[in-house]
């Protein structure tokens, strides 16, 4: 139980974070990471000893947040509002930064799920593509064109807003 | 690009993730400086990236919720009957032990905490039995060393399948004895070794109704820990006063001993 304690206490900040982003809602979120902890202290023993835990925990997290996603759609389940804004999420935007932060995350957020899983996995949790690709169960061709979509797409959606607030304007001689 | 591999998106992926070798880095970095537009768009995305990182980074840094409290959900699992929502069966069986324990106590309470099954019970019983017979200065085993064909024969027996004794000499650990020992779960040898300088470490191996094949679970009570696997239905349980960092590796060298046909 003690090195079940230690692998996976520290890990909570991330997996709730993960939720959250996939869910874009805090409660559910934190309801899913619950769901999620309690399925990893059950069946803590079934998990490979010489496999990661964090990828392992991924693995339950997401698995869990697809079978929500999928059933909120099938009820037509509408996300709260004031959940479902990005600026719920992001800091405010920093003027120093050369991207606001508020963009990217409502460019995040426009992302296909699946995509969006891939991208966060290897960016902010930092998992390798292989490790991306156990959580996930899909090959690791899958996660790598999947991660070149998300930013490709992520791109277009920037490059798209840093046109001039009143293009309109412009195209007048 | 001289004959080289020709870069591929795959390669540029890696490349914005620190995800490649320094030397496939190193012909990325080139490729990028003869294509500046590429070189732009990658720069982008890292930039993403960094920005991704830092909207969410707040996210992870709140104080996690009461109810995510590791420590708290893992009490709850390890008493579920306290938990009502597992149905009539489960909050008639609380409720009888509610009507038990005003007339019987502290009791039915350990036994209803303590692991009745599977590794856990098997670590259970192994630090039990180190708990008598590590600290016995006059007979810790019953049988020496010297005679160890003797248990040998004697636990097979008993276990009703062949066992053998691990060598823990290389970790500076030399067998002294055992001797057969009961638990709630049939006969189980016992196995103790010397350090020479008055570490004893015990191991406890028995047959396994459930979890046969299970991984190793590490767990520390108070001075003692316990490194506990079973492979093809015998469970093995090396217990010892020592930290985790020290006894996990004597384990694995034990494990490693008894990983070939049995």
């Amino acid at each position: 139980m003690h090195d079940m304690m230690l692998l996976i206490e520290p890990l909570i900040p991330r997996l709730r974070r993960y939720a959250r982003v996939l869910l874009r809602d805090s409660a559910a979120a934190d309801d899913l990471v619950q769901d999620c902890l309690e399925r990893a202290i059950s069946r803590w023993h079934q998990r490979r000893a010489d496999g990661d835990a964090r990828t392992w925990l991924f693995t339950i997290l997401h698995n869990l947040a697809m079978n929500r996603i999928r059933q909120t759609a099938r009820r037509g389940a509408h996300v709260p509002v004031e959940d479902a804004s990005p600026a719920a999420i992001a800091r405010a935007p920093d003027q120093e930064s050369r991207i606001h932060q508020r963009d990217v995350m409502q460019a995040l957020d426009r992302l296909p799920d699946d995509q969006r899983a891939v991208l966060l996995l290897v960016t902010i949790e930092e998992l390798s593509y292989a490790d991306t690709a156990k959580a996930l169960d899909v090959p690791i061709g899958t996660v790598m064109s999947r991660l070149s979509r998300a930013r490709l797409r992520l791109r277009d959606e920037i490059a798209g807003r840093e046109q001039p607030a009143v293009p309109s304007l412009r195209r007048v001689k | 690009m001289s004959g080289g591999r020709p870069i591929t998106e795959d390669d540029l992926q890696g490349y914005i993730d620190d995800a490649i070798d320094s030397r496939r880095r190193g012909e990325v970095e080139a490729y990028l400086a003869i294509h500046p537009e590429v070189a732009e768009r990658v720069a982008i995305d890292r930039a993403l990236r960094d920005s991704l990182r830092d909207a969410l980074a707040p996210i992870a840094d709140e104080p996690v919720p009461a109810e995510l409290n590791l420590s708290r959900l893992v009490d709850r699992h390890r008493r579920p009957r306290r938990d009502w929502r597992g149905g009539p069966w489960q909050v008639a069986a609380a409720l009888m032990l509610m009507v038990l324990g005003g007339a019987g106590g502290w009791g039915l309470r350990s036994v209803q905490e303590a692991p009745h099954a599977g590794i856990a019970a098997l670590a259970q019983e192994a630090a039990d039995s180190y708990a008598v017979y590590a600290p016995d200065t006059g007979r810790p085993v019953e049988i020496k060393a010297a005679d160890a064909p003797q248990l040998v024969r004697w636990a097979s027996r008993r276990l009703e399948r062949p066992v053998s004794i691990p060598d823990l000499s290389g970790a500076g650990y030399s067998f002294i004895g055992g001797r057969v020992v009961p638990t709630p779960h049939g006969p189980a040898v016992l196995y103790m070794f010397d350090d020479g300088k008055g570490t004893r470490l015990t191991m406890l191996a028995r047959n396994m109704a459930i979890d046969r094949d299970s991984p190793m679970k590490l767990e520390s009570t108070g001075q003692v820990t316990s490194v506990s696997w079973s492979r093809d239905g015998l469970g093995f349980s090396l217990v010892g006063p020592l930290d985790r960092a020290r006894l996990h590796p004597i384990a694995d060298v034990a494990r490693a001993q008894f990983s070939g046909p049995i």
